[in-house]
């Protein structure tokens, strides 16, 4: 069906304006969402560097008191939260925006105004979590919670279990939605194994929220009963078992690690070959690497109880498990070093970054491999030897892979380049804080310096003291670092080097369409042929192999520039989202303090624009197109729901 | 064209997709509220056990919840037939029976909570009603969402050729009543004969 005629039907229900303020509070566009929730992150990744700063001044000297022991257990309980749920997580959500429709050659999501509900619902939830600062204090019990420790009167652990219920919500929609578009709305011709591996990546990752967040969501409604309700799911006194949120916790606690860490790896796998100008070593093996991690990833989460009452038969199986574990990692580690074999190296910051992500990655894989051996992880439970080992594997390894990212795609999303000369300096300056912050940290963690305790005890010795002080230093070096990344990104945005469309030869199809990219993505939608398909458009290979370029316009549907245009239905902005995420304020308020007049408000609210978004006039006539619709290049109008 | 597109996308509609990666997260939901409860089976803190439980009456609710299946079906059938009077009937027959099945349900906490099982109680009262709650929490989703079918159908938003809105959500009422028959099964039935034993 041709829908020009049905674009502008002359509905007046709905926002028009593609630019501007209202523009950004409706849209539905996959790549203005991916661009919100990047500036969102960049908040909150300051908020939590800040929290960071403040544990770290009070830890530089033995016997501090800079913070009170309350004070800093808000903010090291927030410092967590904040990274996990507020950064690392919604980073990975603004690539798997920008880029998931790209790179399978769609013009949107499926659900594009689901999308925009998981952007404001995790705003809002973040805003919601920030507010108990102001309200008698934000959540102190860290971020895995324990039961029935965080049900103490004085641990303002109801913000928490509201405000991550609230954030588990715009992560399931996400997942729901992504896995959708990825089974759904691939390009024609782009198969399964021809799916660029940061699309496989995204897949097994939203497999893993989907399954994982339901577990997390009923620990969480476990523990508001307790706090709130007074039920007695965790309460020893009548029999309430505290295991039982431990491995509810953990449950979700470890796929949720794999969930940050999977991303990463997809976007270094779409990195390594472009800057190595050769294709990804062992596709399969790194999918299916990846894929088995998800897999396995949900039993191995008993290696983070190993000193709770869980039996020698339990502490035996997953310690196996856990070991076992490392094996797909491994693979995946041995196919990037073996794609960078050979090739033609250019170490770009995207580079750098990249090859940054596995050396970090892979010392805080091995010290992640010793947590598995039981006595030594009985010996370093709860020091600061694992903090080390999960900050080289979160900040080493998934932060790595996403700055990466952000310097990788950074000329698609704006057509300019970001400074080459202050992201190698950003690089250089990161890599040397990071180390310097944590590594010290695995010395002093096995020299019995325990997590989450306000005051550096003076008995530790001197040695102790030391490996403190230049923990400290160096996170002063990444603050300076993470400001030149600041002003590196806003100069470039500002006043950066024109990119051209495809600055770093490139191979996937994110490519194939002009930087910054269209409205509309593709002007065609383009027919997939190879693995890798921009790259096979641009080269061919003689009779030894090498690669020699095709002349321009020889590829078939990519030069009918603009011919198209007219034709292309894209989904309409919408307030609806917006306007119904709303109501999480008045309902998340209302369960923290038991209030259900705020409870009756919020749900009510959540129905009636539930309802708004049902009857909302849809522009391109019925919604029950029939579903192939979507590979028809010149009414993609399956997109628009 | 049409052989190439099969092999990039399942052939299924978005929203029927969506909504079965959905329930596929629900089960594990459940799943995890049925393990506590197992869990807590005998904590009851010297408060009422298992043996409280009426299970000739709730065999009677679940017998209505079950068969709200089946009219469900019946819904489904005739909106595919383009026949939506008949739709309707079967849909507010379907609520209904919904909520038969959640008065049942409100019945049975009262009953319950008069002999003695209060949330706070035990570990096994809080597992009870947290989980057999949820569970009527989604009956309720269900019941609205079905009301919502009526009403918009009698609005005309959803036209006689929109059979797909009918049939998700009959996925979703059916997979309420799935989690029911466990429920109904693991939580009151293996129990009681166990104690009864």
């Amino acid at each position: 069906m041709s829908s020009t005629e049905v674009e502008h039907k002359g509905y007046s229900g709905r926002p028009r304006a593609q630019s501007g303020f209202t523009a950004w509070l409706t849209t539905t566009d996959h790549k203005k969402i991916g661009i919100m929730y990047f500036f969102t992150v960049l908040v909150f990744f300051f908020l939590g560097g800040a929290e960071s700063g403040l544990i770290r001044a009070q830890l530089a000297q033995a016997e501090q008191s800079l913070l009170t022991e309350e004070i800093y257990n808000q903010v090291f309980t927030m410092h967590g939260i904040t990274m996990v749920f507020l950064v690392v997580m919604p980073l990975s959500a603004a690539f798997f925006n920008y880029l998931i429709p790209l790179m399978i050659g769609a013009r949107d999501v499926a659900f594009p105004r689901l999308n925009a509900f998981s952007y404001w619902v995790y705003l809002f939830g973040g805003i919601f979590l920030y507010t108990s600062f102001f309200l008698g204090g934000a959540p102190n019990g860290s971020w895995v919670g324990y039961a029935p420790l965080s049900l103490d009167s004085v641990s303002n652990m109801a913000y928490y279990a509201v405000g991550l219920q609230i954030l588990g919500v715009s992560s399931l929609a996400a997942a729901v939605n992504f896995i959708v578009t990825i089974l759904n709305m691939r390009a024609p011709g782009m198969t399964f194994m021809r799916m660029p591996v940061f699309i496989w990546m995204a897949l097994v990752t939203n497999f893993l929220l989907l399954f994982a967040l339901p577990i997390i969501a009923v620990a969480l409604f476990m523990l508001h009963a307790d706090a709130v309700l007074g039920a007695q799911f965790f309460n020893p006194a009548t029999g309430g078992d505290p295991i039982l949120w431990q491995h509810l916790f953990w449950l979700f606690g470890h796929p949720e690690v794999y969930i940050m860490i999977l991303p990463a790896m997809g976007i270094v796998s779409e990195i390594l070959p472009v800057g190595s100008r050769k294709p990804l070593f062992g596709y399969a093996a790194v999918v299916f690497a990846g894929a088995a991690i998800g897999f396995i990833g949900f039993g191995v989460w008993a290696h983070h109880m190993f000193t709770s009452a869980i039996g020698p038969v339990a502490r035996s199986a997953f310690a196996l498990s856990t070991m076992f574990i490392a094996v797909p990692t491994g693979i995946k580690i041995f196919n990037w070093v073996f794609t960078m074999w050979g090739g033609k190296l250019r170490f770009t910051t995207p580079m750098l970054f990249s090859i940054g992500f596995i050396s970090m990655f892979t010392i805080g894989g091995l010290s992640g491999v010793t947590h598995a051996i039981v006595p030594h992880n009985a010996q370093q439970h709860d020091t600061y030897y694992v903090v080390a080992h999960f900050h080289y594997v979160l900040f080493g390894g998934a932060l790595f892979g996403l700055i990466a990212g952000i310097y990788f795609w950074f000329p698609k999303v704006t057509g300019k380049m970001m400074s080459e000369k202050l992201g190698k300096m950003h690089f250089w300056t990161w890599l040397l804080g990071f180390n310097l912050t944590f590594g010290p940290m695995h010395m002093s963690g096995l020299l019995g310096q325990p997590r989450r305790t306000a005051v550096l005890p003076g008995e530790l010795g001197s040695t102790v003291e030391l490996y403190n002080l230049l923990s400290s230093l160096g996170f002063v070096v990444l603050f300076f670092s993470a400001l030149v990344f600041l002003y590196n990104l806003i100069t470039s945005i500002k006043s950066g080097e024109a990119s051209g469309d495809d600055p770093w030869d490139a191979r996937t199809l994110e490519w194939l369409t002009p930087s910054p990219t269209p409205f509309h993505n593709f002007d065609v939608i383009p027919t997939v042929t190879h693995r890798d398909e921009f790259w096979h458009r641009k080269y061919a290979e003689d009779e030894s192999g090498r690669a020699i370029p095709v002349p321009a316009g020889a590829s078939e549907d990519h030069d009918e520039a603009g011919a198209h245009d007219e034709h292309i239905h894209m989904p309409d902005p919408s307030y609806w989202p917006l306007v119904q995420t709303l109501g999480f304020f008045p309902l998340g308020y209302g369960l923290v303090y038991l209030n259900w007049w705020l409870i009756g408000i919020g749900i009510t609210w959540l129905v009636v624009g539930m309802y708004g978004w049902i009857i909302e006039p849809v522009a391109e006539g019925d919604d029950d197109d029939p579903v192939d619709d979507q590979h028809d290049a010149t009414a993609p109008t399956a997109a628009a729901h | 064209m049409s052989a190439e597109a099969h092999a990039t996308t399942l052939g299924m509609d978005h929203r029927k997709l969506a909504m079965w990666t959905f329930l596929g997260s629900e089960f594990l939901f459940f799943g995890a509220f049925v393990s506590a409860y197992l869990l807590y089976l005998d904590t009851t803190a010297g408060g009422p056990g298992v043996e409280i439980f009426d299970i000739p009456f709730t065999s009677v609710s679940s017998f209505v919840l079950l068969m709200s299946s089946l009219t469900m079906v019946l819904a489904h059938s005739a909106h595919s037939r383009g026949d939506l009077r008949r739709m309707r009937l079967w849909v507010l027959a379907t609520a209904g029976q919904g909520m038969v099945f959640l008065g049942g349900q409100v019945f049975e906490f009262t009953v319950f909570y008069r002999e003695g099982l209060e949330l706070g109680g035990s570990p096994f009262a809080s597992s009870f009603f947290v989980l057999t709650g949820f569970h009527g929490i989604h009956v309720f989703v269900g019941i609205l969402l079905l009301l919502s079918l009526y009403t918009l159908s009698l609005t005309g938003k959803i036209k006689p050729n929109q059979d797909l809105k009918t049939e998700m959500i009959g996925l979703y009422w059916h997979f309420v009543d799935i989690i029911w028959v466990i429920i109904f099964t693991v939580v009151y039935l293996i129990p009681e004969i166990a104690v009864l034993d």
